[in-house]
């Protein structure tokens, strides 16, 4: 019943409807217009999609070129670029920029660390009985509570809490935490798709490559990798945009240390300026645009 | 291509290491629900039921659960509805714009989830002018739930094929009869996942609801956020933290069996 079987046979006069009583006038039409069967399955979710998300993504750029009344603390509807200058001028914003950002790529390129060796024990060494055992074992802890997770990190990063009683010491509550926690819990994120990645790369191949006398090292390095990429960069984007869109672990571990989530709801909320918290909301959309479209060159967005 | 056993070696043992790691915080949550001390000081002395209790009683705990469930019903289903409906679109014609409507339905989820939030709560407060309540958050949920309904839907439509759907059109049945009698039942166990993915993405979200939550609404997730710093409720927190992990870790689970595909999770 695709799009395009009514028109490939031209020979096919026949309409299906005589054979039987079960199709209804309503249901002839439906079969033969295309058009009008697409666009009822497509109006409901297109109009909730573009009302809902679009509408407020456009809204939110607008309202960051408005302004807050200092004294009514209403928010003045004429144009004005004065939020963005403040985001360029002061220095605080720009601090908080680069930190939410290293942070990401901290987390990021741990993940990706960890998650390489580990993506290629469970694809191609482990027997297919331990490999359903550690898909499963990955994929559980992926969707237990993020606040759960962040809460058990604060508690064992705590004064007195398991990681001083151990001796390994605690590195405190700060920049360190934050890391530490979001690489924990985004680490599922960037497994799955290298697994994912790695699971399509034929056996076959790297024995070929073994038996071609290829050293190990040579066939990890010039067959593994670069069919990995493509994993590996959806893992990536993964994490480093749900690391930049938090603001809760580092309210909870991060000690003093603030990152762009938290200038966002602190504007959005207490401070009641929407449109300065629009300006800010800016920098991660242009961060994440920017990087999806670099990788956009490379096709590995048709993996994610 | 040959491991030596000496790497084979290593590898499972980082493996399991990385993977023991990752149990070790959750263990510790459960471990300091029965924790006797009240600053969950480490190790615990003695064993004690008086947290689970407590939680047990709390009407603010009670309330937060019933809200977070009619959040997660409501919005897993309007997701299983809009999910389906784009997934059978997006699979089964192709049409202009097609990519763009694709890339709209991820977006949700590959913006960071502070900037879903912010937009979200700048539409309905700054520019519509509505009150925010349990419903601003469902349609928020709803929003980036679809996401995982068409990715468990798309993929099983992909794998099905249209034969049957053929089949059943040349022998004389409708649109809307094949589609009840012949694709809906094939489609059930990838609706079954995506709706139990999608409630637990539901369930567990922390950051959208708290821009769309607005003060008459808690949900659980947002409870434990208000009550983690405060020092008397932190070992309730610990305790319904527990509650939450094996509440979570059920359906997901059962969700991967019926699935059985790692894409699908995703």
């Amino acid at each position: 019943m695709s799009a395009t079987s009514t028109q490939t046979r031209p020979g096919r006069t026949t309409d299906p409807a005589p054979r039987g009583p079960v199709a209804r006038p309503g249901s002839r039409l439906l079969h033969r217009m295309v058009w009008l069967r697409l666009s009822l399955l497509l109006s409901a979710p297109l109009a909730w999609m573009l009302l809902v998300y679009v509408v407020a993504l456009a809204a939110l750029l607008i309202t960051s070129l408005w302004s807050v009344d200092s004294l009514s603390s209403e928010i003045d509807r004429s144009w004005t670029l004065d939020n963005f200058r403040t985001l360029l001028e002061n220095e605080v914003y720009r601090k908080v920029a680069l930190r939410t950002v290293g942070v990401a790529a901290a987390v990021t390129v741990i993940d990706v660390a960890i998650a390489l060796p580990i993506a290629f024990y469970m694809a191609k060494v482990a027997s297919p009985r331990v490999r359903r055992m550690l898909v499963v074992a990955v994929l559980t802890p992926l969707w237990a509570s993020y606040l759960v997770k962040v809460f058990a990190w604060r508690i064992v990063l705590s004064e007195g809490g398991l990681a001083e009683w151990t001796g390994i010491g605690s590195p405190g509550y700060g920049l360190t935490a934050v890391v530490i926690t979001q690489a924990y819990i985004w680490l599922p994120y960037v497994i799955l798709p290298i697994y994912a990645a790695l699971e399509r790369v034929p056996d076959s191949l790297l024995e070929a490559a073994g038996d071609l006398g290829a050293p190990t090292g040579m066939v990890l390095r010039s067959i593994v990798l670069p069919l990995l990429v493509p994993g590996i960069v959806a893992g990536a984007i993964f994490s480093f945009s749900l690391t930049m869109g938090d603001y809760i672990t580092v309210n909870i571990v991060g000690g003093a240390s603030q990152m762009l989530g938290n200038l966002i709801f602190i504007n959005a909320g207490a401070a009641n300026n929407l449109p300065l918290a629009a300006a800010i909301a800016m920098i991660p959309i242009v961060v994440m645009l920017v990087l999806l479209t670099a990788i956009r060159r490379t096709g590995a967005l048709e993996n994610l | 291509m040959t491991l030596s056993p000496l790497a084979r070696r290593v590898l499972a043992g980082l493996t399991f290491g990385v993977l023991a790691l990752i149990y070790l915080p959750l263990l510790i949550v459960v471990a300091n629900s029965v924790n006797p001390s009240q600053s969950m000081t480490w190790p615990p002395r003695g064993v004690t039921f008086e947290w689970w209790e407590r939680a047990a009683h709390s009407s603010g705990v009670r309330e937060a659960l019933v809200t977070s469930l009619q959040v997660a019903v409501v919005a897993t289903a309007l997701a299983l509805l809009l999910g389906t409906l784009l997934a059978l679109a997006l699979q089964r014609y192709s049409f202009f714009g097609k990519s763009s409507v694709n890339l709209l339905v991820i977006l949700p989820i590959a913006l960071p989830g502070v900037v879903t939030g912010i937009a979200l709560n700048n539409g309905f407060k700054g520019i519509l002018g509505v009150d925010l309540s349990i419903w601003t958050i469902v349609i928020a949920h709803a929003t980036f739930c679809i996401v995982t309904v068409f990715n468990n839907v798309q993929a099983r439509l992909r794998r099905l094929g249209t034969s049957l759907e053929e089949a059943s059109a040349d022998l004389g049945a409708g649109v809307l009869t094949t589609f009840r009698l012949v694709t809906l039942p094939q489609l059930r166990s990838a609706l079954l996942a995506g709706g139990m993915l999608a409630f637990a993405l539901s369930f567990d979200e922390i950051i959208v609801t708290t821009f769309t939550a607005g003060n008459g609404a808690t949900t659980l997730p947002i409870w434990i956020l208000n009550n983690m710093f405060r020092p008397n409720q932190a070992p309730v927190v610990n305790v319904v933290a527990v509650v939450l992990i094996v509440f979570s870790i059920l359906p997901v689970w059962l969700a991967q069996r019926l699935s059985s595909d790692v894409e699908a999770a995703r």
